[in-house]
C-alpha cells in the first residue's frame, strides 16, 4: 500500500487520480499509523515551505524519517522534495529532513518566477526512478524555490542556472517537478516508483 | 530549456463545448472530456475549460464535466467562469482542477486571488483578464477590462489591473483580447507585450489564434509565456500537433516531441 500523505498543503486529488490510473493500491492519510503501515510514501505538496510546519505539528515528521530509514521508498514531489534537503530561505524556521545537503533558494532575477511550464530533464546519472526515461524528455513545474544540484541529483532542469529536477539515493526519491502533470513522461516516472 | 506553452482551451455552455466570435455565435462542437484527452493526446501543454454561460443553476452540470475532464487527463487543468467565492474554487479543485480562472469576482474583490492563494497555493490562481482597445484619437488610449464574459465595462485599464492581480497573489494572468477573440486575425502582440513586461508572473495570450505564425509572433514580439487558442483547434483547421510541428521548425521552443 502507498500511502499519500496529507498535511494540508493544497490539492491531492491529482496524486491519487495518477496512482489510481495506474491501478496502485494507494490511500490518502493525515495518520501516524496508516503512515507506519504503508509500504510506499509520497509525500506530496505545493505552495510555501513553511506549510511542511503542519508535518511537525500532526506529528507525522518522525513516522515519515523512520520509514525513510528504515528502507520503505519515499517519493517527495515538488515541496516534498524540497523538504528531503536540509531547509529553504523561503522559511528559515522550519527544518528540511537533511536527507540530501543544502538548502532551497529563489531563482535569480534574471528569470520570472514562479518557475511555470513544461521544462527539459538533463539526466545526470543512473536512476530507478527515471529508468526507461529519455534524455531531454519535458515534464511540467511549477514553483518559486529550487534545490541545488547535489551528488544525488539524478536530473537537473535550467532555469536561470541549473537546479534539482530529480534527485535519489538509494531507497528516497524527490521530484521538483509534478509527475502527475507531466503526462506519458510523468505517469512512467509514478509507474517506476508503483515497482521499485 | 523551458518551453512555450500551447494551451488548449474549451469554452463550455451547459455541458458542451462551444465557441462563438467576439464572444457571440456560439455553435456545439463536442464533449469536454473527449475533446480535452484528443487535444492532450495531440500535444496540448495545458487543457483550460471556461463555464462560459456561469450561473449557478448550472455549477452541478459543470462540477461533473470537470470530474470527467480531469479523470484521465494528467496534463494541467485550469477551471474558470462563476467562481464568485472560495468555496466555489474549492469545489471546482475537489472535482480534479489544478488551478482555477477568476475573472469579474476577483475585479470586485481583489482579495480573493490572495484567499485563493493562501489556501491552494498562487500557482493555482490564474487571473483571466478580457480586455478591448479603448476607442480614442490619443496616441496610446490604452485597454480596457470588460468583466462579465466581455459585457461589462470597468473603466479600469488592462495592464494596471494585471499588475495589481499579480501583487495579490495570483500565479499567472491569462489575457484575451476581445477585439480578436473568435477572429482568428492574430494575437493582439502590443497589449500581450505590455501586460508581459508590466507583470512579474507568466502570461497566457488569448485571442485570435489564426496560424503557426500567429503563434511565432506572440511568443516573440509579444513575449508570451504560453499562448491559448480554441477555435483553431475545434474545428480541424490545424491540430496542436500540427502546430507544435511548426514551431519547432521556427526554432520556438515546444514541448515536441512529446
Amino acid at each position: 500500500m502507498i500511502a499519500i500523505v496529507d498535511y494540508g498543503a493544497g490539492n491531492l486529488n491529482s496524486v491519487k487520480k495518477a496512482f489510481d490510473y495506474l491501478g496502485a493500491d494507494v490511500v490518502v492519510t493525515d495518520q501516524s499509523q496508516t503512515v507506519m503501515a504503508a509500504h510506499k510514501l509520497v509525500l506530496p505538496g505545493v505552495g510555501h515551505f513553511s506549510s511542511l510546519r503542519a508535518l511537525d505539528q500532526a506529528g507525522l515528521r518522525e513516522p515519515l524519517l523512520q520509514a525513510a530509514f528504515a528502507g520503505k521508498p519515499f517519493l517527495g514531489i515538488c515541496l516534498g522534495m524540497q523538504w528531503l534537503f536540509d531547509g529553504s530561505e523561503e522559511c528559515n524556521e522550519v527544518a528540511g529532513a537533511g536527507i540530501f545537503r543544502g538548502e532551497c533558494r529563489q531563482f535569480p532575477s534574471s528569470v520570472k518566477s514562479p518557475h511555470v511550464g513544461w521544462n527539459s530533464l538533463t539526466l545526470q546519472k543512473g536512476s530507478r526512478l527515471l529508468r526507461g526515461i529519455a534524455q531531454d524528455s519535458f515534464v511540467y513545474y511549477t514553483h518559486s524555490f529550487h534545490a541545488p544540484v547535489v551528488a544525488a541529483t539524478s536530473a537537473a532542469s535550467e532555469y536561470g542556472l541549473q537546479f534539482t529536477g530529480a534527485v535519489e539515493q538509494s531507497n528516497i526519491f524527490g521530484v521538483q517537478f509534478h509527475p502527475e502533470k507531466s503526462g506519458d513522461v510523468g505517469l512512467a516516472i509514478l509507474k517506476n516508483f508503483c515497482e521499485v | 530549456m523551458l518551453t512555450k506553452r500551447i494551451i488548449a482551451c474549451l469554452d463550455v455552455d451547459g455541458g458542451r463545448v462551444v465557441k462563438g466570435v467576439r464572444f457571440k455565435n456560439l455553435r456545439d462542437t463536442g464533449d469536454p472530456a473527449e475533446c480535452a484527452t484528443a487535444h492532450a493526446r495531440s500535444g496540448a501543454d495545458e487543457i483550460v475549460l471556461l463555464d462560459i454561460t456561469a450561473t449557478s443553476g448550472n455549477r452541478h452540470t459543470l462540477l461533473d464535466v470537470v470530474r470527467a475532464t480531469a479523470r484521465s487527463l494528467f496534463v494541467p487543468f485550469t477551471v474558470g467562469g462563476g467562481i464568485r467565492q472560495l468555496d466555489d474554487a474549492a469545489a471546482v479543485f475537489d472535482a480534479g482542477a489544478d488551478k482555477i480562472a477568476i475573472n469579474s469576482a476577483a475585479v470586485r474583490d481583489p482579495t480573493l486571488i490572495g484567499k485563493i492563494a493562501g489556501c491552494f497555493g498562487s500557482q493555482a490562481v490564474v487571473v483571466s483578464i478580457d480586455a478591448r482597445k479603448v476607442k480614442g484619437r490619443s496616441a496610446n488610449p490604452g485597454h480596457e477590462v470588460f468583466t462579465a464574459g466581455g459585457r461589462v465595462p470597468t473603466g479600469r485599464d488592462a495592464i494596471q489591473w494585471a499588475r495589481e492581480a499579480a501583487a495579490c497573489g495570483a500565479g499567472e494572468i491569462l489575457l484575451t483580447s476581445m477585439d480578436r477573440d473568435g477572429t482568428q486575425a492574430g494575437f493582439d502582440c502590443e497589449l500581450v507585450r505590455k501586460v508581459a513586461e508590466a507583470v512579474p508572473i507568466p502570461v497566457i495570450a488569448s485571442g485570435g489564434a489564426g496560424s503557426a505564425l500567429d503563434f511565432i509572433q506572440v511568443f516573440g514580439e509579444g513575449c508570451a509565456d504560453a499562448a491559448l487558442a480554441a477555435s483553431i483547434f475545434h474545428f480541424g483547421i490545424e491540430s496542436v500537433a500540427q502546430l507544435k510541428h511548426e514551431l519547432h521548425n521556427a526554432s520556438v521552443p515546444v514541448r515536441w516531441p512529446c
